[in-house]
């Protein structure tokens, strides 16, 4: 069997007085679209930043490629809420998606002519080549993100997380984002989304992990997508309509 | 009025409080996207007792020793804010209020101790308040000079860096910058450049000279590489011409001057800046307006025609 890519041991998280994750422990294989689901405070987003060390952790490990996070981090991609900057910040674009490859760059070093190129094929890959000199406080939220996925997408990473892509962006963005998160799949990338709307999981992710403070469930979503499993993590008051009524769960996060 | 320019100690003058008003303009545009325009004024404030302290300790008044005296107590300044903020319920504006009136106090009781000491009082210590760049010497301006140059090339030089931890630090930890380093880095400047700053402006009026310009240079443009430039070509304007006219006068003190200078540049850029300036969107507005009306016009008038 195929070694896991992705490592979790017995993680633990929290804010303030509020322990949020408890003993996680989860591993994913290379080549998956993991879909990270559970109600709002499960710690979804915890979770990422703790993997990523941009929170702390109160226990455990993790590993990436076998590997702790300082020594993978040049091969792992972030994409942060949108609401985690500024965007009133003075700049446009085309600079933001040039930022994901600073790394590269080298730092003190000013970015070239053919990094600048680089950063605008990712803005088209995101169908945002018109926007590349849009001064990013005049983007809609879902070209926002788009921008967003293409500053990630210049990284050239092996590991990909990003924290709701979808949320609150239009159908056309969501398109978007979703033919690129499958293609990174199918070059053989590893994605883990944050993800909000039980509705589409069947459809967007081959794998998903049930979060609420600790892993409910993690598997192919073929085999664990069930109404018990989701009814678990998000409480017994829950009901899952998503077969008779679509749009009942819909809003749900 | 030309024979004041032609003096060498006031090219000198002006040539440093000028450095001084680029290097303050500079910093203020990352102050500024830090949403930290009261920490300078705190940190400036907390200043004043270090300055009274180092003097009382050496008696005599060399600007090097008053600076690190002043530098200390800014930064034990910035740490009880950080310190109070985090460790207890009170939030960051009313921890900054607290230490920025304390110090200031402090920095007052022992100046009036000070004066009273034998040679205290003909010191020049009370020009630290309102700022005197008259009363500086050959070398407090070289030391001046050094300090601001040494500021303003962090900045560049490091410009991409700076960008991006100001914009998205989060994803700037992601790609191995190191945030802590940085905030250590913005904290040494911001400190270096309110402590050179303070003889020249005061304490009082040093976050002005940081946060004036900055907010003028955001009237007129949509990058960032440019705001700084202009806030430093705005924060250098201000720091020469208030200072050449505080020269003009016998005694004038040279912190207000430039603030007036500062706040005439953001007025001005409030008025006719082209981005969001009140005159372009009245104008920008009237325009739409128009095209509205004439729009409405066409309709009806083709609608009575039908």
């Amino acid at each position: 069997m195929a070694k896991p890519i992705i490592k979790i041991e017995n993680l633990s998280a929290s804010y303030r007085k509020n322990t949020v994750l408890h003993d996680v422990n989860f591993d994913v294989m290379s080549g998956s679209l993991t879909g990270i689901v559970g109600p709002n405070g499960a710690g979804k987003s915890t979770l990422l930043k703790t993997m990523l060390n941009l929170h702390p952790a109160l226990a455990g490990s993790v590993s990436f490629f076998g590997l702790p996070f300082a020594k993978a981090k040049k091969r792992i991609g972030y994409v942060p809420q949108r609401g985690s900057v500024d965007w009133d910040f003075p700049t446009d674009a085309l600079d933001v998606v040039t930022m994901g490859l600073y790394g590269q760059i080298g730092w003190l070093r000013r970015p070239g002519r053919l990094h600048k190129e680089k950063a605008y094929e990712a803005l088209e890959k995101m169908g945002m080549a018109d926007y590349a000199d849009r001064q990013i406080s005049q983007l809609s939220g879902g070209q926002q993100q788009r921008v967003f996925l293409a500053r990630a997408l210049v990284q050239h990473a092996d590991i990909y997380f990003m924290d709701e892509p979808l949320a609150g962006v239009d159908a056309t963005t969501e398109r978007a984002i979703m033919t690129i998160l499958k293609e990174l799949k199918s070059i053989g990338k590893t994605v883990m989304v944050v993800h909000h709307d039980l509705q589409t999981v069947e459809d967007y992710f081959d794998h998903v992990l049930f979060l609420n403070q600790t892993v409910i469930k993690h598997g192919k979503t073929g085999h664990i997508f069930t109404k018990e499993n989701i009814a678990k993590t998000y409480g017994g008051n829950m009901h899952w309509k998503g077969e008779v009524n679509q749009g009942v769960v819909h809003s749900f996060e | 009025m030309l024979s004041i320019l032609l003096n060498s100690n006031t090219q000198w003058v002006l040539l440093s409080t000028m450095i001084l008003g680029v290097a303050a303009g500079t910093i203020g545009c990352m102050a500024y996207w830090k949403r930290q325009n009261l920490m300078s004024d705190a940190l400036s404030h907390s200043a004043l007792p270090g300055v009274v302290i180092a003097f009382l300790l050496i008696q005599e008044k060399n600007l090097f020793i008053l600076i690190i005296g002043a530098a200390i107590s800014a930064l034990i300044g910035a740490f009880l804010i950080q310190w109070i903020t985090t460790s207890s319920r009170i939030s960051e504006d009313s921890a900054m209020g607290m230490i920025l009136s304390i110090f200031y106090g402090m920095g007052i009781m022992l100046l009036s101790i000070a004066n009273r000491s034998a040679g205290g009082n003909q010191s020049g210590l009370d020009k630290f308040i309102y700022g005197q760049a008259a009363a500086m010497v050959k070398s407090d301006v070289i030391t001046m000079l050094i300090l601001a140059l040494l500021v303003i090339f962090i900045v560049f030089i490091a410009f991409k860096e700076w960008k991006i931890n100001l914009f998205d630090p989060q994803f700037a930890k992601g790609i191995g910058l190191s945030i802590k380093g940085m905030n250590i880095l913005y904290t040494s400047i911001l400190v270096t450049t309110i402590v050179i700053g303070i003889q020249a402006v005061g304490v009082i009026l040093m976050a002005a000279m940081l946060v004036t310009p900055a907010v003028s240079a955001r009237y007129w443009t949509r990058s960032f590489k440019i705001m700084i430039l202009l806030s430093a070509t705005f924060g250098g304007i201000a720091g020469a011409v208030g200072t050449f006219i505080s020269a003009l006068g016998n005694g004038w003190p040279t912190g207000p001057f430039i603030v007036v200078v500062a706040s005439v540049v953001f007025v001005v850029s409030l008025l006719f800046g082209k981005e969001n300036g009140i005159l372009i969107k009245h104008l920008q507005f009237k325009m739409h307006q128009k095209t509205a009306k004439l729009n409405l016009q066409t309709l009806t008038e083709g609608l009575e025609n039908k």
